[in-house]
């Protein structure tokens, strides 16, 4: 195993080798192409261990902390009521829901310039959506199939998009949207914005094809770009050892040549932390891969029967739980009391529950929207 | 009007709309340094310099997807495969990611991206390098597909996909990169997106092409024309939309129809412009359509079996001495 450090923005001593993609002309001044000095390679990894930091290391004000925690509740209550929902044939489809996981999602809109830097993700995307700014009224009416979803009900819950938010989606196709992340990297740092785009993805999405191309590019190009592998350990039913020979995700970014560092899931401040760094490394177009590990408590979709795994395995993770996590943190170090957490608590039943009312009340889409953004204009001659 | 060839014609789209807005670029594999596998990248490295015309690995589904996300982000990427029989690696970021996110995000992102390159058949290449790739992408729903015939046509609609907001398959040919043709030098030349040309005026029998096919078209044509008959050939050039319109109005006048498309034929352009014709004009045909395509198999390597294989120019004049009933 290669030797880790906890220490930020360590680098290993290999020689760099870049292709020589920076010339002025074609066929002049071409460089020597350099091959590696393998026997001298080493590589060393930033991790992110939980319990490490604290909210004052992180800069964190006690108001961000708190409206953290209701962040992350949010998402968790509104997962819980769109289950319901679900239940009660109101959302259809296939709905994969992030309990378990909504530190991540907060701990990373957290450390974000929200509006310029950029987010992509998979499937199980309501969580990033909420953290980034998404209203649950838009992220329920999507679920709904209503005209007032983020995407007027055309992309239900895989597909949530919130362009003011700079939130890319919500994507179906398992590591597909990766090489998509790895292209709004490419803009930012074409538009000179000083933006970085971060791509989420499952353990199960690591073994895609897609997710070797995109680490590649973004690191040829040299783009502000951090790709996360979000590992709750089971992709669909396949535990990450049946499927992958190198489980330690962030070791596969000595493959690519680019940073590597792995945070813990289930605290919040761990994920703040590696996210500084990964996004201030990312704006010096030094790219990371970057593993969160994590735990999703339900099944992978709603059709889950959970044969893959033990009840003490679940129950020791439910333990972890990152929002019991943090409302401890909160109550241990008397940044709140359980007064103000309870009406916080109450206050998130009461906006997702408007959500759902919301939703409820929001009208189902005219048959005629049908041919509505297909294009970017609505004269193009259909086939009837 | 200059005399260029169909690469120069492309390229010089390209440069014009380069040099006119600053959000494209071209990327693809070895269209820099190499100055382009066909050439039709030559000396854009030079012009616009490493950070617009970029080399990327072989790596078709990563540099698709890199591209759609820039166009996300608000960037007009040109994406040029090698070929499109390549796109194929690469058909998840076009079908799923390029052509449905406009419609999934409920209109927020558009992607505005050309993705452009050799298509069809070029010779002894066998089955994996002669794809006919215009089926297969005009069946999608938020792409458009685009096929000119000459450097004229290729200059002016490459002009219209880069400022396309849409996704556009731009599909050009390795047979057809050297060919010289008279190119328009009217200042920023632009020919819409969906109108067919109507390549030669006739009264008999219609004659609807694109691409490769459109050249066999007017070689029968001209046979016919010795032979006493007057046929009229449409390029439709725009694959998708389609404009069967003109076609129409052809078969309204003809009241016959021979379509070569170097597409195989299961499920094809052909097949659909066949459906569309009976559709709107039914009562004005006189002999049921005809159409001459590639055979309904992978294509061969043998010299033999791949030039049975293409369209032939005699089965088409035949074809329309046929449908009108001329033998």
């Amino acid at each position: 195993m290669a030797k880790q450090t906890n220490k930020t923005s360590t680098r290993r001593a290999a020689p760099k080798r870049k292709p020589a993609a920076k010339k002025p002309a074609a066929g002049k001044n071409v460089e020597q192409n350099v091959v590696p000095d393998s026997l001298s390679l080493t590589q060393e990894f930033d991790t992110y261990p939980a319990g490490k930091y604290t909210h004052t290391d992180l800069g964190l004000s006690e108001d961000q902390v708190i409206a953290m925690y209701r962040n992350m509740l949010l998402q968790r209550r509104f997962e819980e009521r769109a289950a319901q929902m679900y239940g009660k044939q109101k959302i259809a489809g296939f709905l994969h829901l992030y309990i378990g996981q909504e530190a991540i999602s907060t701990g990373t809109a957290t450390a974000m310039e929200i509006g310029k830097d950029s987010l992509i993700t998979a499937y199980r995307d309501h969580g990033h959506a909420l953290a980034l700014g998404m209203s649950a009224n838009e992220g329920m009416a999507e679920m709904f199939g209503k005209v007032g979803g983020c995407s007027k009900g055309k992309g239900g819950s895989m597909h949530f998009f919130d362009k003011e938010n700079r939130m890319f989606g919500g994507h179906g196709i398992v590591g597909a949207h990766v090489p998509v992340g790895v292209g709004i990297a490419f803009g930012h740092k074409y538009k000179e914005d000083d933006g970085v785009a971060i791509a989420f993805y499952g353990d199960g999405a690591a073994g895609q094809g897609a997710i070797h191309e995109a680490a590649n590019l973004m690191s040829i190009y040299e783009l502000p770009a951090i790709l996360v592998v979000e590992n709750n350990q089971y992709a669909m039913g396949t535990a990450v050892h049946r499927a992958f020979g190198q489980v330690e995700f962030s070791h596969w970014a000595a493959s690519y040549d680019v940073r590597g560092s792995v945070a813990d899931g289930m605290d919040v401040f761990s994920v703040v932390k590696a996210m500084q760094d990964a996004i201030a490394s990312a704006r010096e177009f030094k790219p990371t891969m970057m593993e969160i590990r994590t735990y999703r408590y339900r099944g992978h979709s709603m059709s889950d029967p959970q044969k893959y795994r033990t009840k003490e395995e679940l129950d020791a993770k439910k333990n972890e739980d990152p929002i019991v996590r943090l409302k401890a943190y909160l109550l241990e170090n008397k940044i709140t009391d359980e007064k103000t957490l309870d009406a916080i608590d109450d206050d998130v039943k009461e906006e997702v529950m408007a959500s759902v009312e919301f939703a409820e009340n929001s009208p189902a889409p005219d048959l005629d929207a049908i041919y509505d953004d297909v294009y970017d204009t609505r004269d193009y001659p259909y086939l009837a | 009007m200059a005399v260029l060839q169909y690469r120069e014609a492309l390229r010089a789209a390209m440069t014009e709309e380069m040099e006119r807005d600053e959000r494209v670029f071209l990327m693809g594999e070895e269209v820099a340094e190499y100055n382009g596998a066909y050439k039709v990248s030559e000396g854009m490295l030079e012009k616009f310099g490493p950070k617009r015309v970029i080399d990327t690995p072989i790596s078709e589904n990563g540099f698709c997807g890199l591209g759609v996300g820039a166009a996300m982000n608000g960037l007009r990427p040109i994406i040029e495969f090698m070929t499109f029989n390549f796109s194929f690696v690469a058909i998840d970021q076009i079908i799923n990611n390029a052509a449905k996110i406009r419609y999934m995000s409920g209109g927020q992102f558009d992607v505005p991206i050309v993705f452009r390159g050799a298509n069809g058949a070029a010779g002894q290449l066998a089955a994996t390098h002669n794809t006919s790739t215009e089926s297969i992408y005009s069946t999608i729903p938020g792409l458009k597909v685009i096929a000119p015939s000459n450097p004229d046509d290729a200059k002016g609609l490459l002009k219209s996909a880069i400022r396309d907001n849409n996704p556009v398959i731009f599909l050009e040919s390795e047979v057809m990169f050297g060919m010289k043709g008279e190119v328009s030098d009217a200042e920023d030349y632009i020919i819409p997106i969906g109108k067919a040309r109507i390549a030669k005026e006739g009264t008999d029998v219609t004659i609807v092409a694109h691409s490769k096919s459109y050249h066999i078209a007017m070689r029968v044509a001209e046979r016919l024309e010795n032979d006493g008959y007057s046929a009229e050939v449409i390029d439709p050039r725009t694959i998708r939309p389609l404009d069967i319109d003109t076609i129409v109005d052809s078969i309204k006048k003809t009241n016959r129809c021979v379509i070569i498309d170097e597409s195989n034929p299961y499920a094809s352009i052909s097949s659909e412009i066949t459906f569309q014709i009976q559709d709107r004009a039914f009562d004005f045909l006189d002999a049921p359509i005809k159409r001459i395509t590639a055979k309904d198999v992978p294509a061969p390597y043998a010299k033999n079996l791949i030039e049975y294989y293409m369209p032939q120019e005699e089965d088409a004049y035949q074809a329309c001495l046929s449908v009108m009933y001329a033998k």
